[in-house]
């Protein structure tokens, strides 16, 4: 009786355990995901100014709350729901005919694949009838949703998605507000050539995927322009955990820099066997791993290591850099937001974050110079912005082919330095202008 | 052609292939004793570099003792495991028990990005190195090495040199006739697990020590346990510590040769030409 009984609840336990995979691996059309609305604050008529009607409109996108993007995804959405916040707190956004438009964010879990974007896209454009969209994090799945959104003629502002060439297919209503790949690293190479004008020899190395490829085509490109000699450019394959052998290839061909690099986990490891290993360059200069502040564990293999990034809390964008570039200024200033992300999550915010509050700034600035939640106006007016925010200039291509294509924004460079109390510090070093700390030569 | 890279790369290849076979070999130990494909193998590899990277950083333990924690931790992690989500269905078709660990596998995974993100971690450990010309032999590569070896040559005496590893050989080579024999087959299946996962967990924890990690970065040392098993021979741990050290030369020395891009090509080829040529493997018995 006992074994019956025992074997009963072996076959419950496989059948739980089954019922598990099948869950985990389901394959698009999934069951219905659980739409992660923020809390519809009903149309507040009381925020709404006297005669003034409230017009609710939805920003749909998805979030990776599971799957390898999970971090950088999860600090976006993090930024976006401040700028809601933020919107509700003023009362919505008013138009000149007394319209109050109050936004709503409805967004999935894309568990951080491609075609579970393309599904959901769908079904927010669809099913939930979203008025405009937000892209997911990262430039492959952003491109998946471009197409989708572009398709049904949505209006699509992309944030955490760099690639250019998604941005060259002549969009109609997609709109890019990171800084494109290719020119990721041209800043770095006018810092060598500043910081080391005997530096000759550059050697490109990148994770082999879209975005770092492009980012290292175009590297080597700039620095041929720029009188440099790429001794070595190579790809590594995504999920490369050991570097030994080819870093001893790269060593072997005696760079003054090496640059390239691609995601977290590749980069990280990359710096800190080049450190072990001793290589003798002037200047290395890694995607994205550098920006995070996890970067440091692997102790004196961070310093000197210099990273492009899209922005990072020092910046010194202002009112009053923006009436010396001539451009109009918008939205929070830098403190503000800064203070106000702190307040909400308790940690500062990284670029990823910042990219998601800018996002829905823009929109909320094109709904109030189009004066319309119309999707043809809200376009135009996004096709004539050039302003200065907390994230930067921002300017888009109107050019037929890169419609759509961040024009206005640039990269800030982050190095590691030591600072007086011997810990790491980051250090903006370029821009000059922007630069909050001299760019140091590695010993 | 630049010779001292090449010597170089032969060498950080064929260390790190110490540290591949020692993952390999928990995988060949498991299913050589009970025939069970552990699919939750690089998951319990994260989980050992996860397991050394806290001990080390949050009760401030010199990582090589944390590695050796993590082997003790290992251990209990696949007696449990076994009990639980194996035993149950330990006589069921191949395809049962793979499901019931590819299960564990994402169980783990799920909670592991749940409690630790994928935000990649790394241990700062610096124990000096060897130089000479263009050859850097990296301290923490040696002491991973030796505690591999060490580890190794541990399972290599405890299944020939005792009564334990005589009833685990008993249990691989004949289930029913070492239950005759008075054997607790449950016990030294469970063990045998144990034994597998502890072997994970210590090269994860070996890992730690070298590379950044995030709870997903065990997949690529399962993909390479596999390959590895195979091409030392499926159920072999002798084989697999083998095969990890060729696979480490191999993925050291073609890279000097070619693009770094084409090395997991050139070694899933191999892999390929091997399952064509030799089926058990390098070392594996002929068919």
């Amino acid at each position: 009786m006992s074994r019956s009984i025992a074997r009963y609840a072996g076959l419950g336990l496989m059948l739980a355990l089954f019922v598990l995979l099948v869950a985990a691996c389901a394959t698009p059309p999934p069951p219905p995901p659980t739409p992660a609305t923020s809390a519809p604050q009903p149309p507040a008529a009381t925020s709404a100014p006297a005669g003034g009607a409230t017009k609710p409109i939805v920003i749909g996108f998805t979030a990776s709350q599971t799957g390898n993007l999970n971090v950088e995804s999860k600090k976006q959405t993090q930024g976006l729901q401040l700028w809601l916040d933020d919107v509700k707190k003023a009362g919505g956004i008013k138009l000149s005919d007394g319209t109050v438009v109050m936004p709503e964010i409805k967004f999935y879990d894309d568990e951080s694949k491609t075609d579970r974007v393309q599904a959901l896209y769908t079904k927010l454009i669809n099913e939930d009838k979203v008025d405009f969209l937000i892209s997911p994090y990262s430039s492959g799945l952003t491109k998946a949703a471009a197409v989708v959104s572009e398709q049904n003629d949505k209006v699509m502002l992309t944030t955490g998605a760099a690639d250019d060439k998604t941005m060259e297919q002549g969009f109609k209503g997609t709109y890019q507000l990171y800084t494109p790949a290719s020119r990721y690293l041209a800043g770095a190479i006018d810092l060598l050539k500043k910081l080391e004008p005997n530096a000759k020899k550059i050697a490109i190395v990148n994770e082999k995927d879209s975005f770092s490829t492009t980012v290292a085509n175009e590297a080597k490109a700039y620095a041929t322009a720029q009188g440099f000699e790429v001794v070595l450019a190579e790809g590594y394959d995504t999920g490369t955990t050991d570097f030994a052998p080819f870093i001893n290839k790269i060593a072997a061909a005696n760079p003054d820099a090496i640059m390239g690099g691609g995601h977290f986990q590749d980069g990280t490891t990359f710096a800190k066997q080049l450190y072990e290993k001793k290589v003798p360059v002037k200047m290395i200069a890694l995607l994205v791993a550098p920006a995070d502040a996890k970067f440091t564990e692997i102790g004196a293999g961070a310093e000197g290591v210099i990273a492009p990034s899209q922005w990072e809390t020092p910046v010194t964008y202002s009112p009053e850099s923006a009436k010396a570039a001539n451009l109009p200024w918008y939205g929070p200033t830098v403190s503000a937001f800064v203070d106000g992300y702190k307040a909400k999550y308790n940690e500062a915010p990284s670029y990823h974050a910042a990219g998601g509050y800018a996002a829905g700034l823009l929109l909320q600035k094109a709904l109030e110079d189009a004066n319309s939640t119309d999707a043809a106006k809200v376009k135009a007016a996004l096709d004539t912005l050039n302003l200065l925010t907390f994230y930067g200039q921002i300017k888009f291509s109107t050019d037929a082919k890169t419609h759509g294509k961040q024009a206005g924004h640039t990269m800030v460079y982050i190095q590691w330095q030591k600072g007086a109390d011997g810990k790491l510090a980051k250090q903006i070093v370029f821009p000059l202008e922007a630069k909050t700390a001299d760019a140091q030569a590695r010993q | 052609m630049n010779w001292e890279a090449l010597f170089a790369s032969a060498i950080d290849g064929i260390m790190l292939g110490f540290i591949y076979g020692l993952a390999a070999m928990g995988l060949s130990l498991i299913f050589g004793v009970m025939r069970v494909i552990n699919l939750a193998h690089g998951p319990i590899i994260a989980l050992g570099m996860f397991s050394t990277y806290l001990l080390t950083t949050q009760l401030g333990l010199n990582p090589y003792v944390g590695v050796v924690l993590t082997l003790m931790f290992g251990l209990l992690f696949g007696i449990v495991m076994y009990l639980v989500a194996v035993h149950r269905v330990i006589n069921q078709p191949e395809l049962t028990t793979l499901l019931a660990t590819f299960a564990v596998s994402l169980i783990i995974i799920g909670l592991g990005t749940a409690a630790f993100t994928t935000t990649p971690r790394a241990l700062d450990v610096d124990v000096g190195t060897l130089q000479s010309g263009a050859v850097t032999i990296l301290g923490t590569r040696i002491i991973a090495v030796l505690i591999a070896l060490a580890v190794a040559g541990g399972l290599y005496g405890l299944l020939y040199r005792t009564r334990v590893g005589k009833s685990i050989r008993a249990v691989a080579n004949n289930r029913a006739a070492a239950e005759l024999m008075g054997i607790n087959t449950t016990a030294m299946l469970a063990f045998s697990f144990g034994l597998g996962a502890a072997l994970a967990t210590t090269a994860g924890g070996l890992i730690a020590t070298l590379f950044a990690f995030t709870i997903l970065a065990g997949g690529s040392f399962e993909l390479k346990s596999f390959v590895i098993v195979v091409l030392g021979g499926l159920g072999n741990p002798t084989g697999a510590l083998i095969g990890g050290i060729l696979l480490g030369l191999l993925e050291g020395v073609t890279t000097i040769f070619i693009p770094v891009g084409w090395v997991p090509v050139i070694e899933y080829v191999i892999f390929i030409l091997i399952l064509l040529v030799r089926p058990n493997g390098l070392l594996g018995a002929r068919a």
